[in-house]
């Protein structure tokens, strides 16, 4: 079974790893590349959110702390515009995550819903700095060096770092979900006094979760801008990223391994594609509204939960079993 | 005075809740190796004496030792370590995680995966329903299901002194049976038992010491038989005879009019 399993990971790993040397028009890497920093965002978000139960709504601090590190040190190193940059890529991940520590230490203090209202204050404290600040080029934003790489060629590296970034945030989630640091996540979510009870250092581990859930999201946000090229706050401390990366993880399967990169891989990829295809920024707003509608109407755990629960109870039906609910973890990975 | 070395002793422990005490000097040395049960009405802080001992409530004053430490203060992570398990009244175990997750949390404490593993096969072979439901939602168990759960949980750690609140509540008969003998088999295993049971006739059948508890205090302790067998007790406590001695105390009454 587990073999069976590793063989359509690697499958889907082939696939990625195929589509831009069978894909090589520009714009259909671009949307690629999008895609896979948005897996990535939506896995790591989901490995602190997801397994603790603690919906973080302020990840673009992290998001937005990897792009600034990407310009800042591009910038006072002087760095030439070439792919010694995708070096600081890393670098935005560890800043992010250095962020998260005294933005944990105040915003797990409190619980639950008082959580997601104080990450969003702590997120707009970001972005107000970053449009206030001088080092940071206040609203006119950062501009990175220059690569000159040929047009055809220039998405290549950063889909493939981009794809580095999802298979470090894919494994490290499922590490983290199989370890028994991931146990006390879970254990978080279901009832935080009682994991208490059990010994487990609450604070301590959401502090954790916290800034690992931090890296990828920072690395993120790094490639993305050296990428682009020119960052601005609006853009890199987005309010829609926070409710993109946490409607994507909701949309697979919240708390679920796959959920989130199956989320990511299809609302990111609809939403290039409609803006690519009718040039409207505004429609995949009102299709992902109606989606999302019928998501949590008819399968409020996500997709992944649903499909699965659906296979369990069609397995059952057919070796004469009763089941009664889901008979899986959500929380398992698969 | 005692003679033997307790394994747990209160001395003077008040505590409750916001303003109010609801233990006003408890006073008890716990054997070790037995099973002790403390009976009382409602509300004579049978619960609550647990709480201090698991550290869940720090008592106001007065002090609790275990092994001849004193353990008030300390936090339940600590209390663990020390070898004090609890298994509380409510179902405790996570919902949403599996059977096999809710056990090997029991054990998180313990570094050595080894170990953690030899544990786990321990209480799969003592618990089938582990074993058979190893991959199912916790959630999804009865409620004796997940009584049995709790208990291989506990001894994931290898505790010397299990503290149990009510266990038997909510059980049917049959799964009552069931826990009660894992309770005689959790102590046969060199574990010592301290519990506190609605069932107080129950309990006390089971314990080898029993305690009452009134009104925050210990207002009488002895052997498991001993407290059974008192006829004041038996008739506050037990149900058994409180008609016969309310009619007796009318009779006297007459006859002295």
């Amino acid at each position: 079974m587990s073999r069976f399993k590793h063989g359509w990971w690697l499958l889907a790993l082939a696939i990625f790893i195929a589509y831009p040397l069978v894909e090589t028009n520009p714009a259909y890497t671009t949307i690629g590349i999008f895609t896979l920093i948005f897996m990535a965002c939506a896995t790591s978000w989901n490995m602190f959110s997801g397994y603790s139960g603690y919906v973080n709504l302020g990840s673009a601090v992290f998001y937005g702390s990897g792009a600034y590190t990407m310009a800042l040190f591009a910038n006072h190193l002087h760095m030439a515009g070439n792919g010694d940059l995708f070096w600081l890529v890393p670098l935005g991940g560890v800043v992010a995550s250095i962020i998260a520590i005294p933005v944990g230490l105040v915003a797990l203090r409190v619980r639950r819903h008082t959580f997601v209202v104080i990450t969003i204050a702590i997120f707009f404290v970001f972005q107000l700095s970053a449009i206030n600040f001088s080092f940071t080029g206040g609203t006119s934003g950062m501009q990175l060096p220059f690569i000159p790489w040929f047009i055809t060629n220039y998405n290549v590296p950063f889909y493939y770092v981009a794809l580095g970034i999802v298979v470090f945030a894919a494994l490290l989630s499922a590490v983290v979900r199989r370890s028994r640091f991931g146990l006390q996540l879970l254990a978080i979510r279901d009832d935080e006094d009682r994991a208490a009870g059990l010994g487990v250092r609450v604070f301590a581990v959401k502090l954790t979760g916290f800034a690992l859930s931090a890296f990828a999201v920072g690395m993120g946000g790094a490639l993305y801008a050296m990428f682009i090229g020119q960052i601005y706050p609006q853009f890199v401390f987005d309010p829609i990223f926070d409710i993109s990366i946490a409607l994507m993880a909701i949309f697979g399967g919240l708390g679920t391994f796959i959920g989130p990169l199956l989320g990511a891989l299809v609302l990111e990829s609809t939403q290039q594609l409609l803006t690519l295809k009718y040039s409207n920024g505004s429609l995949y707003l009102i299709i992902f509204g109606g989606v999302f509608l019928i998501v949590i109407l008819f399968m409020p755990q996500g997709v992944v939960v649903a499909i699965r629960d659906a296979w369990a109870r069609r397995a059952a039906r057919r070796d004469g079993r009763v089941t009664v609910g889901a008979t899986v973890n959500p929380g398992a990975t698969s | 005075m005692t003679t033997w070395a307790p394994l747990l002793r209160f001395e003077g422990v008040i505590a409750g809740y916001g303003g109010g005490d609801v233990l006003k000097g408890v006073n008890y040395s716990m054997e070790e190796g037995g099973v002790t049960c403390i009976v009382g009405p409602n509300g004579s802080g049978k619960s609550t004496l647990l709480k201090t001992v698991s550290g869940l409530l720090r008592p106001r004053l007065g002090q609790i030792f275990f092994k001849g430490e004193p353990i008030v203060g300390r936090s339940p992570r600590e209390i663990l370590k020390l070898g004090i398990v609890q298994v509380p009244q409510q179902h405790s175990l996570f919902r949403e995680m599996t059977v096999h997750e809710n056990v090997e949390l029991g054990a998180f404490l313990v570094k050595d995966r080894s170990v953690v593993a030899e544990r786990m096969a321990m209480v799969r072979e003592m618990f089938p329903i582990v074993a058979e439901r190893a991959k199912d939602k916790a959630g999804s168990l009865s409620g004796g299901q997940q009584r049995l759960v709790e208990f291989a949980r506990c001894l994931m750690l290898e505790p010397e002194l299990v503290v149990l609140d009510e266990p038997s509540m909510g059980l049917d008969p049959k799964t009552l049976r069931i826990m009660l003998d894992t309770v005689k088999m959790m102590n046969s295993m060199g574990r010592s038992i301290l519990l506190v049971e609605q069932n107080a006739r129950q309990g006390l059948k089971l314990s080898s010491h029993g305690v009452v508890l009134e009104n925050g205090q210990v207002r009488l302790s002895g052997t498991g038989d001993e407290v059974l067998n008192n006829p004041d007790i038996a008739a506050l406590y037990l149900g058994g005879s409180v008609r016969a001695k309310m009619a007796a105390s009318t009779s006297e009454v007459k006859e002295n009019t």
